[in-house]
C-alpha cells in the first residue's frame, strides 16, 4: 500500500471504517500514489482523493466494464500476463464491448473523461491496487461486483506482485477467521469443500462422525427458511440479527416464530431478549484466549486481559457443555489445542503457524504450510509463473450491469444508502456507551438541494418510509450527498431502526443483502423536537 | 510458449539499495552504521544512553528540546544527536562537561516552568544531571487549569514541554487530522486547537494518538486522570496484555492496561507494523462496553 502508484478505493469509506489502515493509504499517497475514490457519497475518504468518481449507487459493474473496454481499446491491457495466466479473455472483451464511455457516463453518472482518466491511470501504473468494502458487497449482485473488479486487476496484471492486488477490507476483526475455521455453510476448515468426497472422508475419519456432504444455508437463506417454518431452531452466537439484518420487521417475525432460539451473547441485545435460552458469554477479544484473522490474512493471538462478569462463560466451556447435553464428550480443553487440531486438518493452510511462531512474528499470514515458512505477504504470484508452477489459469468472468433491485419512483423518490460513522460499530451494542464526543446518533442525511426543494431544515423531525417499513428520525443536511440520495447508518437501532426500511433482496452467490440501496419517501413529521441533543 | 519479459516483473518486496556503512567513533569506541543514520542511532547501536524528550522513533525529528545534544569534535556548537546525520570519521562525545552542563540547564529551565510530576523517567534524568530548578526561584511558569472538555481525554498544558510530538502525530506523521498546532511565540508558544476552541468544536477525532506520544502526561485519558486525581492510579498493580481490537478487520494490536480487574487504558506498541502505536477512537476508548453494566443473569 505504501509503495503502490495508483489506488482505486472503491465503495469504501475507510477513513471512518478502517482508520488505521487509512494511515497506510495516506503514507502511499504521500509517497506519490494517485488516489481515485469511487463512491456515490463524497466521503471523508473521498476528500483525500486526487479524483473522486461519484457514481450512482449500484453502477459499479457498469463503471468497471466501461473502464475495461477503454483499457482494451487503448491497447493498455497486459497482453502477456493475460496470455500466460488468464482464461476467458475473448469472451470477456466481447462482453464489455457495448460499455462505451458514453454509455458508461449514462449508466454511472461519472463524466466519460473522468472514467477514461481513471482507466488509463490504473492500466498504465507500474503498481496499482483496488481496495473495496461494503459499497461493493452489500448489493444483490455483490459477487458480480467483486468479479468485475477482479476482471480489471487481471486485465492489467495488477495481481500477485508487490504493491499491487485486490484488497477487500474486512468489516469485523474475525470475519476472515470465521471463514478460515469453516464457519461458513459450504466449507470445512481451511476453505476445503464439503462436496469433495475425498476431503469429506478425511474429516469423517478425523472426527469419527459422518458428515452430510451438502451445502448448508447462508444467513439470508436461513431467515427465509425460518419464515417458511423449514428451520425451527436457531443457535445465535454473538450476532444481533433482530437489528442487523435487512428488512428487520420480516426478520423479527421469523425469529419470533422459532420453536427454539438459543442466543450466546456478551450483553443483552434485542436478539438476546427474544431468546428461549440465553447463554451469557465472555467477550472473546479480551476475556478469553484464541486467534483472529485480519483483512490481510494475518492470524493473530488475542488474549485474556480481564475476567468475564460473574455467570458469563468462556465459549469453549459453553461448547463442551452443549456437547455433553447432546451426549458427546468433546473435550475441547483450551484454544491452543483447538488451533493445533485446525493445523492438522488444514496443513497447507496453517501447518506452520504454531502459537509460539504467532507470538514471535506478531501474527503470520496464510498460507503458511510449515514452520520454516515466513507466511504469504500476497497471493496469486503463481499467475506470473509458467507451466505447472502457474497452476490453474485465473478466469475472467462476464458480468452485466443490473443496478439496484428497487429504484426511486414517484411514490418513493429517494434512494437510501447506508454506511458507518467513525465512532460507532454495527448495531451499536459495543459502541453505544463509551462517551464519544463525536456521537450524534441517527440522522437522515440529505443533499442541500433536496432539503431546499422539500422544505426540510437541519434538525427537523422527518418520517422515512419504504415499501417495508417506516420510522422517524432527524434530518441533517450533508453536502457529501447529491440530489436524490439519502443516507443513514445502522448504528442506532434503538433510536431509528434503519433496517425496517432496507430490502432483503440478496445476492444468490454470497447471500449478502442489498443494504446499500432501497427506495424511500421522506416527509416532515408533524411534531417538532429540539434540533440538537 | 516462452515469455522471458514476464520475468522482469518485480514480484516480491523490492530490495533496498545497499547502503554505504559510515565509520565513526563515539566516546572513543569505533562504530559502523548505515549512511543516513543519526548520531543517536549510532549511540543506540553501541548501547550508549542518550536522553531525549522530543524524539520518538515513529515521528519525524523536530529538534526542539536540546536534551539529546552531543559534542562533535571540530564543531562550534553542540549537535542534536536525534537529527544530525553521521559522517565518516566523526568523533563524538556523548557526555562531556559541556554536554552535561547544557542538558542540566535545559532540564532546569523546563522543570522550573513546567509541572513534570507525571513525566516518566524525569526525576531520574534531573538527578543524573544534578539539575536544580529551584535555583531560579520564583519564575514564570506555564501553570494553568487543566482542560476537561470531553469524556475521553484531558489536556493539562501546565505539564507541556512543547515537544511537538502531539502535533506531529495528529498531523502528517500519522493521523493527518491537523486538529492542533503550535500557536504563539517565545515563552507564550503553546499547543492549540484552531482559534483555541474546545476539543468538541475542533477537528479532533479522538483517536488519542497524541496521548500515545506525549512524554509528560500533559495529554491523558480521562479515566487515568480521574484515577490519578483520586489517588488510585497505581502502575505497580497494573498488568499489560496484548490482544486484538474487536472493531474492524485491520487487526490492530491493543495493549490493555488492567488495574484490579478493570481496564484503565488501551495503547498499541510502537513497534507494531499495523498500528505503529496508533489507534482510532473505537480502539483507544471503545472498550468500555465490556465493563458498562454487563450483568447477565445466568439461565
Amino acid at each position: 500500500m505504501e509503495d503502490t502508484d495508483v489506488i482505486l478505493l472503491w465503495g469504501s469509506n475507510a477513513r471512518n471504517a478502517h482508520p488505521i489502515w487509512f494511515h497506510h493509504l495516506l503514507k502511499g499517497v504521500r509517497n506519490g500514489a494517485r488516489l481515485y475514490v469511487i463512491d456515490p457519497r463524497r466521503t471523508e475518504s473521498a476528500q483525500w482523493a486526487d479524483v473522486w468518481l461519484g457514481n450512482h449507487v449500484g453502477s459499479d459493474i457498469a463503471l468497471s466494464n466501461t473502464m475495461a473496454r477503454e483499457i482494451i481499446h487503448a491497447g493498455l491491457h497486459h497482453k502477456d500476463f493475460i496470455a500466460n495466466g488468464c482464461s476467458g479473455f475473448d469472451e470477456y472483451a466481447a462482453s464489455v464491448e457495448s460499455y462505451t464511455l458514453e454509455r458508461g457516463e449514462t449508466l454511472t453518472g461519472v463524466p466519460a473523461a473522468v472514467i477514461r482518466e481513471c482507466a488509463h491511470a490504473y492500466a498504465k501504473a507500474d503498481k496499482a491496487m483496488i481496495c473495496w468494502t461494503l459499497g461493493i458487497t452489500e448489493h444483490h449482485d455483490a459477487a458480480d461486483n467483486v468479479l468485475a473488479l477482479i476482471n480489471l486487476a487481471l486485465l492489467t496484471g495488477h495481481v500477485g506482485k508487490w504493491g499491487s492486488g485486490c484488497n477487500p477490507l474486512r468489516g469485523q476483526n474475525n470475519v476472515q477467521g470465521g471463514g478460515d475455521m469453516g464457519a461458513i455453510p459450504n466449507r470445512l476448515p481451511g476453505f476445503q469443500t464439503m462436496l469433495d468426497p475425498a476431503i469429506c472422508e478425511r474429516f469423517e475419519k478425523h472426527w469419527g462422525v459422518a458428515l452430510q456432504p451438502n451445502e448448508g444455508l447462508n444467513l439470508t437463506q436461513m431467515i427465509h427458511a425460518m419464515a417458511h417454518k423449514e428451520l425451527t431452531a436457531l443457535f445465535v452466537i454473538g450476532e444481533n440479527p433482530a437489528q442487523s439484518d435487512a428488512d428487520a420487521n420480516h426478520v423479527r417475525a421469523a425469529l419470533a416464530g422459532l420453536d427454539h432460539l438459543v442466543v450466546q451473547e456478551i450483553c443483552m441485545t434485542k436478539t438476546a431478549e427474544m431468546a428461549h435460552v440465553l447463554l451469557p458469554a465472555a467477550a472473546s477479544w479480551c476475556e478469553s484466549d484464541g486467534t483472529v484473522t485480519n483483512s490481510e490474512r494475518r492470524v493473530q493471538r488475542c488474549r485474556k486481559a480481564v475476567d468475564p462478569p460473574a455467570g458469563a462463560k468462556d465459549e469453549l466451556w459453553i461448547i463442551n457443555e452443549i456437547g455433553k447435553r447432546l451426549g458427546k464428550e468433546l473435550n475441547v480443553t483450551d484454544p491452543e489445542t483447538v488451533w493445533n487440531e485446525f493445523r492438522t486438518v488444514a496443513p497447507n493452510f496453517a501447518g506452520g503457524m504454531s502459537y509460539a511462531r504467532l507470538e514471535e512474528h506478531h501474527g503470520l499470514q496464510w498460507p503458511c504450510p510449515d514452520e520454516s515458512h515466513p507466511g504469504a505477504t500476497f497471493l496469486h504470484g503463481r499467475l506470473w509463473e509458467q507451466g505447472d508452477a502457474r497452476g490453474r489459469a485465473a478466469p475472467f468472468t462476464v458480468v452485466k450491469h443490473e443496478g439496484p433491485v428497487e429504484m426511486p419512483d414517484a411514490d418513493f423518490p429517494f434512494l437510501l444508502t447506508t454506511g458507518r460513522h467513525l465512532d460507532a460499530y454495527n448495531t451499536g451494542v459495543q459502541t453505544a456507551g463509551f462517551g464519544s464526543p463525536l456521537f450524534r446518533g441517527e440522522t437522515l442525511d440529505m443533499s442541500p438541494e433536496d432539503a431546499s426543494v422539500y422544505g426540510i431544515h437541519e434538525g427537523d423531525k422527518v418520517r422515512v418510509t419504504s415499501r417495508r417499513g417506516s420510522l422517524t428520525t432527524i434530518a441533517r443536511v450533508d453536502r457529501a450527498l447529491r440530489p436524490g440520495l439519502v443516507f443513514m447508518t445502522l448504528h442506532y437501532p434503538d433510536e431509528a431502526m434503519t433496517n425496517v426500511l432496507t430490502i432483503d433482496a440478496s445476492d444468490p452467490k454470497s447471500g449478502t443483502a442489498e443494504f446499500k440501496a432501497c427506495a424511500v419517501n421522506v416527509t416532515l413529521a408533524t411534531s417538532a423536537i429540539p434540533a440538537f441533543r | 510458449m516462452t515469455m522471458p519479459h514476464l520475468k522482469l516483473v518485480q514480484l516480491s518486496r523490492p530490495t533496498r539499495e545497499p547502503k554505504r556503512m559510515i565509520e565513526l567513533t563515539i566516546d572513543g569506541r569505533a562504530v559502523s552504521v548505515p549512511e543516513g543514520s543519526t548520531i543517536l542511532n549510532a549511540c543506540q547501536a553501541l548501547g550508549i544512553e542518550v536522553p531525549t524528550l522530543c524524539w520518538l522513533e515513529t515521528l519525524t525529528p523536530v529538534n526542539v528540546c536540546r536534551v539529546c545534544v552531543v559534542e562533535v569534535e571540530g564543531a562550534r556548537v553542540l549537535a542534536p544527536s536525534c537529527s544530525r546525520e553521521v559522517e565518516a570519521g566523526m568523533k563524538v562525545k556523548s557526555r562531556s562537561e559541556r554536554v552535561d552542563l547544557t542538558r542540566k540547564l535545559v532540564l532546569e529551565m523546563l522543570a522550573s516552568s513546567v509541572d513534570l510530576s507525571t513525566s516518566p523517567g524525569m526525576a531520574e534524568m534531573l538527578a543524573e544531571y544534578g539539575a536544580a530548578p529551584e535555583r531560579f526561584g520564583e519564575c514564570e511558569t506555564v501553570a494553568q487549569p487543566v482542560k476537561v472538555d470531553n469524556d475521553l481525554y484531558v489536556r493539562d498544558y501546565a505539564k507541556c514541554v512543547l515537544c511537538y510530538k502531539c502535533v506531529e502525530a495528529c498531523g502528517e506523521d500519522h493521523q493527518n487530522t491537523f486538529a492542533i498546532a503550535v500557536a504563539g511565540r517565545g515563552f507564550h508558544a503553546h499547543i492549540s486547537t484552531e482559534f483555541a476552541v474546545d476539543l468538541p468544536e475542533s477537528a479532533c477525532v479522538y483517536c488519542g494518538n497524541c496521548i500515545a506520544v506525549c512524554p509528560t502526561g500533559a495529554l491523558m485519558s480521562k479515566r487515568e486522570w480521574e484515577l490519578r486525581e483520586a489517588g488510585q492510579w497505581d502502575e505497580s498493580k497494573q498488568t499489560q496484555t496484548d490482544t486484538v481490537c474487536p472493531f474492524c478487520g485491520v487487526g490492530c494490536t491493543l495493549t490493555l492496561h488492567v488495574q484490579e480487574g478493570e481496564i484503565v487504558k488501551a495503547t498499541s506498541p510502537l513497534d507494531n507494523d499495523i498500528t505503529v502505536g496508533n489507534l482510532c477512537v473505537k480502539g483507544r476508548f471503545g472498550w468500555r462496553h465490556v465493563q458498562n453494566g454487563r450483568t447477565p443473569s445466568a439461565s
